[in-house]
């Protein structure tokens, strides 16, 4: 009798892709909803539709300061237009790694597996670190 | 008779490709001249361009998936080379198509155990902290360096294609210290043959240092790094490639998400882009996935080769100048 594909991975894998799985389907829904919001108009955007290829066209450092988008998390704030709702689901997706991490954490200390652990923690400091807005460079 | 229609399908899809990117580059030698005064007077409307994103990366996705690439390799050079968007946006949008694959992907691999969580942490640690790196560097350098270095790049991997063999199951005779001390090794079911592949692997100082490259180079320039990590995890460290290719789909839900982010925040992402991009690419993939089996993957690999170098020349030139 073959035996069940689970009982080839790791508990914290396991997890992981419960997490992961639930996270991604739900990024991917908040985006095709976001974007269908924005392509319907039903909400006003931040940046007029009309104007996009005058602004695609330009460096991102020039395109922030030519249509007033804040730097950083501050898009936050912009949320609300119809074109910046759509980076709910963007930032969404691009988040869902750290809860994954941050499920793994407890079976990889319960196991004892201390270098996995320290792995885990420093990608998660790396990837709030990048998510954090702090570092920044330009051109 | 049906394999003959099978590939004249496949051939149309690789014409209209290749049509829908020769328009695209005669557009984009029309687009307006931007002024301070925020008018534009482009031969086509705005939405035409999302729409041709669109298609064009639907079509992306169906090749991707059978050319056995991922999609941010192909995204970045064919649209980066042939719209009007600039290089900045092209990576940002780059990374979250390659991204949102990954991720897409990344739950059924780990469950069926042919993705490695104890493989892909260390080298996601590694090269998600370079990505971040690669990512600033990128956003840093003028774009006419960064065009040319892409270009150079997309060259460098249509060799690393052509050259590069693979290997089923690669003799591992001894696994090293490192992977043995960090546990990396793993057992899959192998449906064709119906037994369980037990693996180990070697050379993981070597793959380290390598993945740290290879971080810095998705970042860099939003490619996403399928078209390295395998050559990496299968021919240097030894693991299956079934494992490599999956470990390595995995690993880029981690390793682009960092650089991602630095995208994101640097305001490289515009949703107009970004969106459509990601929605076609997935599109095409499902597509790419059910016409897998009944396509001949040699002769898209070539395909996709070709495709490749036109685009990584095309990069080369808008870089120097010479075409843009």
């Amino acid at each position: 009798m073959e035996k069940p594909q689970y009982e080839k991975t790791t508990e914290e894998q396991r997890a992981y892709a419960i997490i992961l799985d639930w996270g991604m389907k739900l990024g991917f829904v908040l985006l095709l909803i976001t974007f269908a919001v924005y392509m319907l108009g039903l909400v006003p955007a931040h940046v007029p539709v009309e104007q996009l290829p005058y602004y695609w066209a330009m460096p991102a450092k020039e395109y922030l300061h030519a249509a007033n988008v804040p730097h950083g998390w501050g898009w936050l704030s912009l949320t609300g237009q119809g074109d910046f709702m759509n980076f709910i689901g963007i930032a969404f997706l691009a988040g869902v790694t750290i809860p994954c991490y941050i499920r793994i954490l407890p079976i990889l200390l319960k196991n004892k597996d201390t270098v996995y652990s320290i792995i885990a923690v420093l990608e998660i400091v790396v990837l709030v670190l990048a998510a954090s807005g702090i570092l920044v460079s330009g051109h | 008779m049906k394999q003959f229609y099978q590939s004249k399908f496949f051939i149309f899809c690789l014409v209209t490709l290749a049509g829908l990117t020769l328009t695209t580059a005669a557009l984009a030698t029309t687009e307006p001249t931007t002024t301070a005064v925020i008018t534009t007077t482009s031969s086509i409307p705005w939405w035409g361009w999302p729409l041709m994103l669109f298609v064009v990366c639907f079509f992306l996705g169906i090749v991707a998936v059978l050319g056995g690439v991922g999609g941010g390799v192909l995204f970045v050079p064919i649209v980066g080379g042939f719209f009007p968007f600039h290089l900045d946006f092209v990576r940002g949008a780059g990374l979250l198509v390659a991204l949102s694959g990954a991720l897409a992907a990344g739950p059924g691999l780990l469950r069926s155990g042919m993705a490695n969580l104890r493989l892909a942490l260390p080298m996601a640690l590694i090269a998600s902290s370079s990505a971040i790196v690669g990512a600033m560097i990128g956003l840093a350098l003028p774009t006419n360096v960064i065009q040319t270095s892409l270009g150079l790049t997309i060259l460098a991997i249509v060799l690393l294609m052509w050259m590069a063999k693979k290997s089923e199951y690669p003799h591992v005779p001894n696994a090293d210290a490192l992977s043995t001390a960090l546990r990396i090794h793993g057992i899959y079911h192998e449906q064709s043959s119906g037994k369980d592949v037990d693996w180990r692997v070697h050379r993981t100082k070597m793959g380290m240092v390598l993945f740290t490259g290879i971080g810095v180079l998705a970042g860099m320039f939003g490619l996403g790094a399928g078209w390295a990590n395998v050559p990496v995890l299968n021919l240097l460290m030894g693991a299956p490639l079934k494992v490599s290719v999956s470990t390595s789909k995995f690993l880029l839900s981690i390793v682009d998400t960092s650089a991602a982010w630095v995208y994101l925040n640097q305001g490289a992402v515009i949703a107009m882009i970004t969106v459509p991009s990601i929605i076609g690419i997935m599109l095409g993939s499902l597509v790419g996935v059910a016409l897998l089996k009944k396509t001949d993957a040699s002769i898209v690999r070539k395909v996709v080769i070709i495709i490749l170098s036109l685009a990584g020349t095309r990069a080369l030139l808008k870089g120097l100048g010479i075409w843009n």
